[in-house]
């Protein structure tokens, strides 16, 4: 088989797609393996971040930098509004109650955004280069987003494993119990990881404001997928999470290449439901 | 130290733990025996704040701590371990006694003090202190000694030892009470130890507590509630008298 350059540009093109799923797949898995709460609105915090960037960059002028890092604090204080306001209070209820509370919430965010802001398919107005090399072409957007959500999944890391607070997330996803009898309020972790779910979100947002257009309806976009990338690498399982999202992605922009995009996605969801039945508990899953 | 008046728990219309009252003294260690389902676990559970209390108190050190979330019962200075012993298996072995130290009784610790304090419970009870030592290396021993550990690292006045000897064979078991009358030693740390394994708990202990059916039945210094004829009836049994008779006559005087 002759080379094939436009094979390798899929490839490096599903590459770059997969740093932002596995990005938003983090932020999701994060809460779920700390609260044991599917936040299903996880996407629509994305979509709200989206507008903000969106507002603050095509409104009102700010620097796309500023505007993307008050994105992630505005999302973050979201993400700590959504424990607070509605997850707390039925924390320890059978978790459809949370699914539906948190689907209830998607609904709401959805339509709270449609009052406020219309259907209409709103772009930031900024056209960033595309890059070439040999023949194979990058779109700048793309590379930008990989390369910060590396820069976020790698920061997230290092709190995780540098800092107290960090080993005590970690302790509190392994044993929720113990950790309280050993002085550590729950309470406030829970808070705390909600707030750096919120604000993955939020950095998710500031880089797909690049790419897509913003509309009411555009966390559905990422939204099953993120879920999926979480179950398919192990519901709670960062690592898992990380790497199914580079699997999905490959799948899309390599079946796009072959057939086209829309078949990329088919390609990809069927994947993940015969994997559903090879294996269940996901790929790095360790809960049953 | 610690006085538990009249505490009561219910789960639902069951009454586990019915208007029990005892007191502890500061450097004691005191033995709560009973029966499985006799109440024991479910008393250290509502003085570490696991379970909210349905009626009675808990006062620590002259303070009322009955129904505070167990967080802040372990900042004024209780630790527990527990009988199943739960370690964090992804977290190495030192950062399971260290976030324990971090977030424990002293609130304004460095980091760097946390990790010492980590090593030096580690130390006490004879783990490794290498930052590269594993959970999984651990065997049964090895877990209840990390759960006194993370116990320690938190610098409590008193330690509420759940069945710490369960699992472990003879000579670990006095391996693991001589540890406990170390600590109380070395550090003054009073204990409440609960268990169901006499022999070894009674030539340790101060004084002995007995639960039946979640209601204090008898009270007092090892001999005397070995040979208590209602002790002897619903738990101990002739074989259980013999061996407690025996462990107190070789405790030291």
């Amino acid at each position: 088989m002759v080379f094939d350059i436009y094979l390798l540009e899929a490839i490096i093109n599903g590459l770059l797609l997969g740093g932002v799923l596995a990005l938003l797949a983090l932020g999701l898995n994060l809460i779920f393996g700390v609260i044991d709460v599917v936040w299903i609105s996880y996407a629509e915090l994305v979509m709200a971040g989206m507008y903000g960037v969106y507002w603050l960059y095509a409104f009102f002028g700010v620097p796309l930098v500023l505007a993307a890092l008050i994105a992630i604090f505005g999302v973050a204080v979201l993400g700590f509004l959504v424990h607070y306001l509605v997850i707390s209070p039925i924390l320890g209820k059978p978790p459809i109650n949370q699914l539906l509370a948190t689907g209830g919430l998607l609904f709401f965010l959805q339509s709270f955004a449609t009052l406020l802001f219309g259907v209409e398919f709103r772009n930031i107005g900024l056209r960033l280069p595309v890059i070439e090399l040999w023949d194979m072409y990058f779109s700048f957007a793309r590379i930008l987003a990989f390369a910060a959500a590396l820069i976020g999944m790698v920061s997230l890391y290092v709190f995780l494993k540098r800092t107290f607070m960090g080993t005590a997330i970690r302790a509190v996803a392994q044993d929720r119990e113990i950790m309280a009898t050993m002085g550590v309020n729950t309470r406030q972790v829970y808070l705390i990881t909600s707030a750096i779910g919120g604000g993955l979100a939020g950095l998710a947002a500031g880089l797909l404001v690049l790419q897509y257009d913003v509309h009411p309806a555009v966390g559905l976009s990422f939204g099953p997928i993120t879920f999926m990338i979480c179950v398919l690498g192990g519901l709670g399982n960062l690592l898992g999470g990380f790497v199914a999202a580079f699997i999905m992605s490959q799948f899309i922009s390599i079946g796009g290449f072959y057939l086209d995009l829309e078949w990329g996605y088919v390609i990809a969801f069927v994947f993940f439901i015969v994997m559903m039945f090879l294996r269940p508990q996901g790929i790095l899953g360790r809960r049953g | 130290m610690l006085a538990v008046q009249d505490l009561t728990k219910q789960f639902g219309g069951f009454v586990a733990v019915n208007r029990v009252s005892f007191a502890v003294e500061e450097g004691e260690i005191l033995g709560l025996i009973g029966p499985n389902g006799s109440g024991k676990s479910t008393v250290f559970n509502v003085v570490a704040g696991t379970l909210p209390l349905t009626a009675g108190s808990v006062r620590f050190e002259g303070k009322e701590i009955g129904g505070l979330p167990p967080d802040q019962v372990c900042h004024r200075g209780i630790a527990r371990t527990f009988q199943i012993p739960r370690p964090f298996k992804r977290l190495s072995l030192l950062e399971n006694v260290a976030v324990s130290a971090f977030y424990g009784q002293n609130r304004d610790i460095s980091r760097s003090r946390a990790w010492e304090q980590a090593e030096e419970a580690l130390a006490l009870v004879k783990l490794p202190t290498e930052a590269t030592a594993t959970v999984d290396a651990l065997g049964a021993a090895g877990l209840k000694k990390l759960e006194l550990a993370r116990a320690l690292a938190t610098q409590p006045k008193l330690v509420l030892a759940d069945e710490s000897l369960g699992g472990l064979d003879e000579a670990e078991m006095e391996q693991a009470a001589d540890m406990l009358q170390d600590i109380r030693r070395q550090k003054g740390i009073t204990i409440i130890w609960v268990e169901h394994i006499m022999g070894v708990l009674m030539r340790v202990v101060d004084r002995v507590i007995v639960l039946d059916h979640g209601e204090k039945i008898a009270e007092g210094l090892p001999r005397a509630v070995a040979e208590d004829p209602r002790v002897i009836e619903v738990y101990l049994g002739r074989q259980g008298t013999a061996a407690a008779a025996a462990a107190d006559a070789a405790r030291p005087s």
